[in-house]
C-alpha cells in the first residue's frame, strides 16, 4: 500500500517509522525534520520553519513540489508537514480572518490533493496538536491535546457504516498502524495499538476479522515483547499488574492458535465463527489498552523519601532566615560563628561526601551530595544559635501577628486546587487587605492623630495630623492599582465562563485600525510618561546634573530606548501584506529594533555597573576665604537651578572643619543628589529592565508595567509613612512587596500553567531559528517572571525609601524651629547618607532584608512544595498542583538571584561612593 | 453600676440578635417561597430595615450617651439631616470599597449596594446612633483606650466583628463546591451578619471578663 500522509501540524517526530527498509520516503515541510532524521529520506524538501511569525514559507514551498511529487509516483510514503496554521494560530488566534484565509488554503489543498491521489492510496491527515481561544498550545487543556484525523482513501474502508460520533484515538495509535500499513515491524517501543478500521480489506467480514486478528496479534506480540525486557531493565512496573498482563497476553495467544487451527480445519460455522473472532479481538483490545495504562500509570512515580527530605530543608532552609533575620537585628558579631563556619561544614560534608562516592566507584548524584551538605551546614548553625538565641517577648510575636496572618492564609490557600486556581484575584485580596490592616493599626495605635494636648482631652476629641489625607490617597490609589491590574488577566480553562483580557493578544491580531492606531497611541504615550516620571525623580533629588555618562544616558538614552520600542511595535503590529514591497524593509526593522534596545539597555546597565554615582559636587574651595553657606536656599546660577535640593554631607563637613583648623581655607562642597544615590542607580536599573520586559511582552501589557512601577511606588511610599524603627524593614513591607509581585505576575498576562506561557518572547529580535536553546529559554523566562525579576531587584528601596523621604517632613518642621536648631536641620537632611553614618548597620540592616525576603518567599515555596508532596494522588495535581510547583520553584530561584543582584547593585554603588569620598578627600 | 450597666447592654445585644433571627424566620410565614438564600436581596433589605429601627428605638430607650444640653427642634433637625447623609456617603464608601477589593464593577450593582448598606448599618448606623455626626468622636473611639463607656467598647467590638465576618465571608467564594451561598454577595452578606452577631454576644462577656482592667475615662 503505497501511502500519504499529510500532516498539518508537525507529528510526533521521534514515533514516525522513517526509512523502513526499501521503502521511499519523501518528506517536504518542516526543516525541524532535518536535525531529527538526518539524511533518512529519499528525497526531501526542507522549509525554515522556526519563526512562527512566518506564515507561507513552508506551505508555499510544499505546494509548489507536492502535487509534481505525488503524480510522479516515485515515493511510498510521502510526508507533508503544513506549518502556517499552527503559526497563525500563534501569530493571530483562532478567530482571525488569517486563519481563515489559512484554512481556505489548506482546504483547497485537500480538495486537489485527492484529485491526485491513486486507487491503492491512503490519506491520512493529522495534527498534532490543537490550539487554546489565544492559539497557542504545549499544555494539556482539552482544545491543545485534542485534534482531528482525518483518514481518506479512494477504496471503501470500512465494512460498516462509520459511527456518527468520531471516537478518540490516541496518538501513539498511529505508529504501529503506519508500520503495520507500510509492512515494516512495529517500533520495538511502542505501546500503542492499532487501528483495526484500516485492516478490514475488500473481503467480506469473516476475512476482515481475521486479518484485523492477526494484526492485533502481532501488535500484541510487540508490547508483550517490551514489556518483558523493559521490566529486565527497570523494577519500576509493579510486578502484580506484570503477571495478570503476562496471563491476558498468554490465554489469549492460546486461543488465537486454537481459533487459527479450528479455521484451517473449517470446522467453525460463521455465525460462531464471528462471535469467538470479535471475543478474541476484544481480549487483545484489553490486553493493548491495560499494558499502556500501566506504563503511562507508573511512569509517574514518586520517591517518597527524597519529597520529605526536599520539604524539611525547605523547611529548615525558612526557619534559618528567620532565626538569622532576628539574630543580626539583635547582635553583632553573629556573622562569623553563624554564617560563615556552618557553610565551612556545608563544604566538608561536600568534600567529603565526593570523596567517599569517589573512593567506592559509586556514581555521584550531585543532588544528594548537595542536599547533604546543605543540611550539614543548617545543623552547623542551628548548633551555634543554640548558644546566643535572645529571648523573644510576647509583644514582638503579638506585633508579628498581623503581617504573618496573611502570610499564613496565602500559603494555606496553596492547598486548595480552587484557591490556586484562584490565585490571580486572592493575592490582590490579601494585599490590599494587608495594607488595610496597616493603615487601621496605625490609626489604632494613635500614630496618625495628633497627640492630645489638654484641651482635646477635655472634649473627648481627636483630630488626625495633616499627613493622613497623603496618605489615605496613597492608600486609595493602591486599591486602584490592584483593582485595575486585574484587567489584565489570563485565563484558566478551570474556570470556563472567564474570558481573557483583551490586553494579551498582540495589537497584530487587532481588525479594527482604528482601535489599532488609539492603543498604539496609547501605549507609546505611556511609555513615554514612564521616562518622563523616571527624569523628573531624579531631577527632584538631584541626581540628574552632573554630565557623567550614566546621567547622560538617563538624559539621551531613555528617550532613544522608548523610540525604539516604539517603532518596533509599529512594525511588529502592522498588517502582514499592507506594506507590499516594504516587506523586506519590514523583515529588517522587526530584528533590528529589538536589537537596538537590548544593546541601548546593556549599554545603560554597564555604565550603571562602572559609574553608579549621580552625584553633581559643586568644589569651592578652590575659592579660597569664601564662606559658603551649606544649604544653597535661592538659586543664584544656572546649574544651581537645575539641583533643586542641594545634600550636603555630614561628614563631608567634618573633614572640612579639620582642615579648617590645620589650614587657611574655609570653603565646603556641596554635593548634589548625594542623598538619593543608592536608590538613583537602582531606579535606573529597574527603569532599564522595565524596558526589555515590555519589550518581551505584547504591546499592550505595558499598562499593566506601568501599573506595576506606580504600585511599587505607592507601596514604598505607604511604607516610608508608616515605618517605626529605622534600620530595619518591618515583616508586612516585606510581605506585601512579595505579595505585590504575585500579583503582577498574573496581572501580565501570566497563570502557573504551561498553556499560558507566551512563547512568542522567544522570537522578539529573532527573525530565523536560534542557534541554541539557552537565549529563547531566558527569553521566555524574563517574560514569564518579569515581575518576580522587577520586585526582587527592587527590594533593597524598601530599606532605602524611607530615608529619601525623610527630607520633606523635616523640611516642613524648619519655619517653625528656633534659628538656634538650624545647624541641626542641616544635619538632618542626610538621606540616605545616614546609611553610611553606620556602615555596620547597613549592611546588616541590608542582610536582614534580604534574609527576610527569603523568608517569605521559601515560605510560600515550601507551602507550594508541601501541597504538591501531600496531594501528590489528587485529581488536579498534574492540572494544578505540580504546574503550580514548577512555576513556583523557578520564580523562587530567579527572585533569589534577582535578589542578589539588586543587593549587590547596592553594595556596588557603596564601594563607588567610598571611593568618591576618597577622592575628594584627597583633593 | 457597672453590673447593672452590662446587664442593660447584654439585653439589648441580645435583642439585637434575636431580631436578626426573626428577619431570617418570619417573613417566610407572609411571603411563600421566602428564603434567605433564594430571595437573598429581600432578605438584605429587611434585614437592614430591622436592624436599624431596633437600633435607633433601644438608642431612644436606654440613651447611653446622655446629653446635657438641650437642644432645639431646628438643631435636632439638622443632626437628623446630617446622619442621613453620613448613613448614605458611608454606603457610597462601602460600596467603592468592596468593589475596590474585586467585586465586579457593572454586574450585579444592586447586590453589591445593598450588602453595602447591610454593613453600613451594622457598623455607621450605630456609630451615628451612639457618637452623632461627630467624625472627631469616632476617631476617638476607634483608638486604642478611646473608648469612654462599655456602650463605646460594645461598638468598638461589634463593628470590628461584622467587618471580619464580611471579609472572611470573601474565603468559601473560589470554592468549586457548587453551593447556592456561594454565589456573589450571599457568603459576605451571611459572613457580616454572623460577624455581628458573634460581635454582640462577645462584647458583654469579654467587658464582663475585663471589667477590672477596663478603667474608663470620665469626661
Amino acid at each position: 500500500l503505497p501511502k500519504c500522509c499529510s500532516s498539518t501540524g508537525g507529528c510526533l517526530p521521534a514515533s514516525w517509522p522513517v526509512q523502513p527498509a526499501g521503502r521511499r520516503v519523501v518528506f517536504m515541510g518542516d526543516d525541524t525534520w532535518e536535525g531529527l532524521f538526518p539524511k533518512k529520506f529519499f528525497r526531501s524538501y526542507f522549509f525554515p520553519s522556526f519563526n512562527v511569525k512566518d506564515l507561507h514559507t513552508v506551505d508555499d514551498g510544499i505546494l509548489q513540489h507536492l502535487y509534481p511529487t505525488v503524480d510522479s509516483g516515485e515515493w511510498d510514503v510521502l510526508i507533508a508537514h503544513f506549518l502556517g496554521v499552527d503559526h497563525c494560530g500563534h501569530k493571530h488566534g483562532p478567530d482571525h480572518p488569517e486563519m481563515a484565509k489559512k484554512l481556505t488554503q489548506m482546504n483547497e489543498m485537500l480538495r486537489s490533493l485527492v484529485d491526485h491521489l491513486g486507487n491503492d492510496t491512503l490519506l491520512l491527515v493529522a495534527g498534532d496538536h490543537g490550539m487554546t481561544e489565544t492559539g497557542d498550545h504545549g499544555g494539556d487543556s482539552e482544545k491543545e491535546v485534542n485534534a482531528a484525523l482525518f483518514v481518506y482513501s479512494k477504496t471503501p474502508l470500512f465494512v460498516t457504516v462509520p459511527p456518527e460520533e468520531p471516537e478518540a484515538i490516541p496518538q501513539v495509535n498511529l505508529v504501529p498502524t503506519v508500520a503495520l500499513l507500510l509492512g515494516v515491524p512495529i517500533p520495538y517501543s511502542n505501546i500503542g495499538e492499532v487501528m483495526a478500521e484500516l485492516f478490514s480489506g475488500d473481503g467480506d467480514a469473516v476475512s476482515a476479522a481475521l486479518q484485523q486478528l492477526s494484526v492485533y496479534h502481532i501488535n500484541a506480540k510487540q508490547v508483550d515483547r517490551f514489556l518483558h525486557s523493559y521490566s529486565l531493565v527497570a523494577q519500576d512496573l509493579p510486578a502484580e499488574q506484570l503477571q495478570h498482563l503476562q496471563q491476558l497476553f498468554s490465554s489469549a495467544v492460546e486461543e488465537h492458535t486454537q481459533l487459527l487451527a479450528q479455521v484451517q480445519g473449517a470446522t467453525l460455522v460463521p455465525p460462531e465463527l464471528e462471535s469467538r473472532l470479535g471475543s478474541l479481538i476484544s481480549r487483545f483490545q484489553l490486553y493493548l489498552r491495560e499494558a499502556r495504562a500501566l506504563c503511562t500509570q507508573s511512569w509517574a512515580r514518586f520517591h517518597l523519601l527524597r519529597m520529605v527530605g526536599g520539604c524539611t530543608l525547605i523547611a529548615t532552609s525558612c526557619l534559618l532566615c528567620y532565626m538569622a533575620s532576628e539574630l543580626s537585628a539583635s547582635s553583632d558579631s553573629f556573622y562569623r560563628s553563624c554564617l560563615l563556619y556552618p557553610l565551612l561544614w556545608g563544604l566538608m560534608v561536600a568534600l567529603l561526601l565526593g570523596l567517599a562516592h569517589a573512593f567506592t566507584q559509586e556514581g555521584l548524584d550531585l543532588l544528594l551530595v548537595s542536599s547533604w551538605a546543605a543540611a550539614a551546614s543548617q545543623l552547623g548553625f542551628f548548633w551555634h544559635w543554640w548558644g546566643r538565641h535572645p529571648k523573644q517577648r510576647l509583644q514582638a510575636w503579638l506585633g508579628l501577628a498581623f503581617p504573618m496572618g496573611i502570610l499564613l492564609f496565602r500559603c494555606g490557600a496553596m492547598f486548595s486546587d480552587s484557591f490556586v486556581v484562584a490565585e490571580a484575584r486572592v493575592a490582590p485580596f490579601l494585599l490590599a487587605s494587608l495594607v488595610m490592616l496597616l493603615v487601621g493599626k496605625l490609626h489604632w495605635d494613635g500614630r496618625l492623630t495628633v497627640p492630645e494636648g489638654p484641651k482635646q482631652q477635655f472634649l473627648g476629641f481627636s483630630s488626625y495630623r495633616r499627613e493622613i489625607w497623603y496618605l489615605l490617597c496613597l492608600v486609595a490609589m493602591l486599591l486602584i492599582c490592584v483593582r485595575l491590574s486585574g484587567f489584565f488577566h489570563q485565563c484558566r480553562e478551570e474556570i470556563p465562563q472567564c474570558r481573557p483580557s483583551l490586553f494579551l493578544s498582540p495589537l497584530a491580531s487587532l481588525r479594527n485600525t482604528r482601535a489599532k492606531n488609539l492603543f498604539y497611541l496609547l501605549c507609546v504615550v505611556l511609555l513615554a510618561g514612564l521616562v518622563y516620571a523616571v527624569r523628573s525623580w531624579l531631577r527632584h533629588y538631584g541626581n540628574l546634573n552632573s554630565s557623567d555618562p550614566l546621567v547622560l544616558f538617563v538624559r539621551w538614552g531613555f528617550p532613544l530606548v522608548v523610540l525604539c520600542i516604539a517603532c518596533y511595535w509599529a512594525v511588529a503590529s502592522s498588517a502582514d501584506d499592507s506594506l507590499g514591497k516594504l516587506q523586506e524593509l519590514v523583515q529588517v526593522a522587526v530584528v533590528a529594533f529589538p536589537w537596538a534596545v537590548y544593546g541601548l539597555a546593556s549599554m545603560g546597565l554597564l555604565l550603571l555597573l562602572c559609574n553608579p554615582m549621580t552625584v553633581f559636587a559643586k568644589d569651592t574651595r578652590e575659592s579660597p576665604g569664601s564662606i559658603v553657606t551649606p544649604y544653597l536656599g535661592v538659586p543664584t546660577s544656572e546649574v544651581d537651578f537645575l539641583h533643586v535640593i542641594p545634600q550636603i554631607y555630614k561628614r563631608m563637613q567634618e573633614s572640612q572643619k579639620s582642615r579648617l583648623e590645620r589650614g587657611s581655607c574655609r570653603a565646603t562642597v556641596a554635593a548634589y543628589g548625594l542623598g538619593s544615590v543608592y536608590s538613583a542607580a537602582l531606579v535606573i536599573a529597574l527603569t532599564l529592565l522595565g524596558f526589555l520586559l515590555m519589550l518581551l511582552h505584547s504591546e499592550r501589557l505595558s499598562l499593566a508595567f506601568l501599573l506595576l512601577f506606580l504600585e511599587a511606588f505607592v507601596l514604598l511610599h505607604i511604607h516610608s509613612r508608616a515605618r517605626g524603627l529605622p534600620f530595619s524593614v518591618p515583616w508586612y513591607a516585606v510581605i506585601s512587596w512579595l505579595l505585590a509581585a504575585s500579583q503582577f505576575f498574573y496581572s501580565t498576562g501570566h497563570q502557573p500553567i504551561f498553556p499560558a506561557i507566551h512563547w512568542n518572547a522567544a522570537f522578539v529580535g529573532f527573525h530565523l531559528d536560534h542557534s541554541t536553546n539557552l537565549l529563547p529559554a531566558v527569553l521566555v523566562g524574563a517574560n514569564t517572571f518579569a515581575s518576580h525579576i522587577l520586585f526582587a531587584v527592587g527590594c533593597p528601596l524598601l530599606l532605602l525609601w524611607p530615608f529619601v523621604c525623610e527630607m520633606p517632613s523635616s523640611q516642613k518642621k524648619k519655619p517653625k524651629k528656633e534659628p538656634r536648631e538650624e545647624l541641626q536641620e542641616v544635619e538632618e537632611h542626610m538621606m540616605e547618607m545616614r546609611l553610611r553614618e553606620s556602615p555596620e548597620k547597613f549592611s546588616t540592616a541590608l542582610l536582614q532584608l534580604g534574609l527576610k525576603y527569603l523568608f517569605v518567599l521559601g515560605t510560600q515555596l515550601l507551602a507550594c512544595v508541601c501541597a504538591a508532596m501531600i496531594l501528590r494522588r489528587h485529581l488536579m495535581v498534574w492540572k494544578v498542583f505540580a504546574p503550580k510547583f514548577l512555576f513556583e520553584s523557578l520564580g523562587f530561584v530567579v527572585s533569589s538571584i534577582c535578589l542578589l543582584l539588586g543587593i549587590s547593585l547596592v553594595m556596588r554603588v557603596d564601594c563607588a561612593v567610598s571611593t568618591w569620598f576618597n577622592q575628594l578627600q584627597l583633593r | 453600676m457597672k453590673e447593672a450597666e452590662i446587664r442593660r447592654l447584654l439585653a439589648a445585644n441580645l435583642l439585637c440578635v434575636f431580631t436578626i433571627i426573626l428577619t431570617a424566620v418570619v417573613p417566610s410565614f407572609f411571603w411563600d417561597g421566602f428564603t434567605v438564600l433564594g430571595t437573598h436581596l429581600a432578605w438584605l433589605c429587611i434585614c437592614s430595615v430591622c436592624v436599624s429601627t431596633l437600633n435607633i428605638i433601644l438608642h431612644l430607650v436606654l440613651k447611653p450617651n446622655q446629653s446635657h444640653k438641650r437642644s432645639s427642634f431646628a438643631h435636632k433637625i439638622s443632626r437628623f439631616l446630617k446622619c442621613c447623609i453620613y448613613f448614605f456617603m458611608s454606603c457610597i464608601l462601602f460600596h467603592a470599597i468592596i468593589v475596590l477589593y474585586g467585586a465586579p464593577l457593572i454586574e450585579s450593582v444592586t447586590e453589591t449596594f445593598l450588602f453595602a448598606v447591610l454593613l453600613s448599618t451594622f457598623t455607621t448606623l450605630q456609630c451615628l446612633c451612639m457618637l452623632g455626626p461627630n467624625v472627631q468622636a469616632w476617631i476617638r473611639v476607634f483608638s486604642k483606650n478611646g473608648a469612654m463607656s462599655i456602650w463605646e467598647s460594645s461598638l468598638q467590638i461589634t463593628t470590628i466583628c461584622s467587618i471580619l465576618g464580611a471579609w472572611f465571608g470573601a474565603f468559601p467564594i473560589p470554592l468549586d463546591w457548587d453551593r447556592p451561598w456561594q454565589v456573589w454577595p450571599i457568603s459576605c452578606s451571611l459572613g457580616a451578619t454572623f460577624g455581628y452577631m458573634a460581635g454582640l454576644i462577645i462584647a458583654p462577656l469579654w467587658i464582663h471578663w475585663n471589667r477590672k482592667q477596663l478603667t474608663y475615662k470620665s469626661r
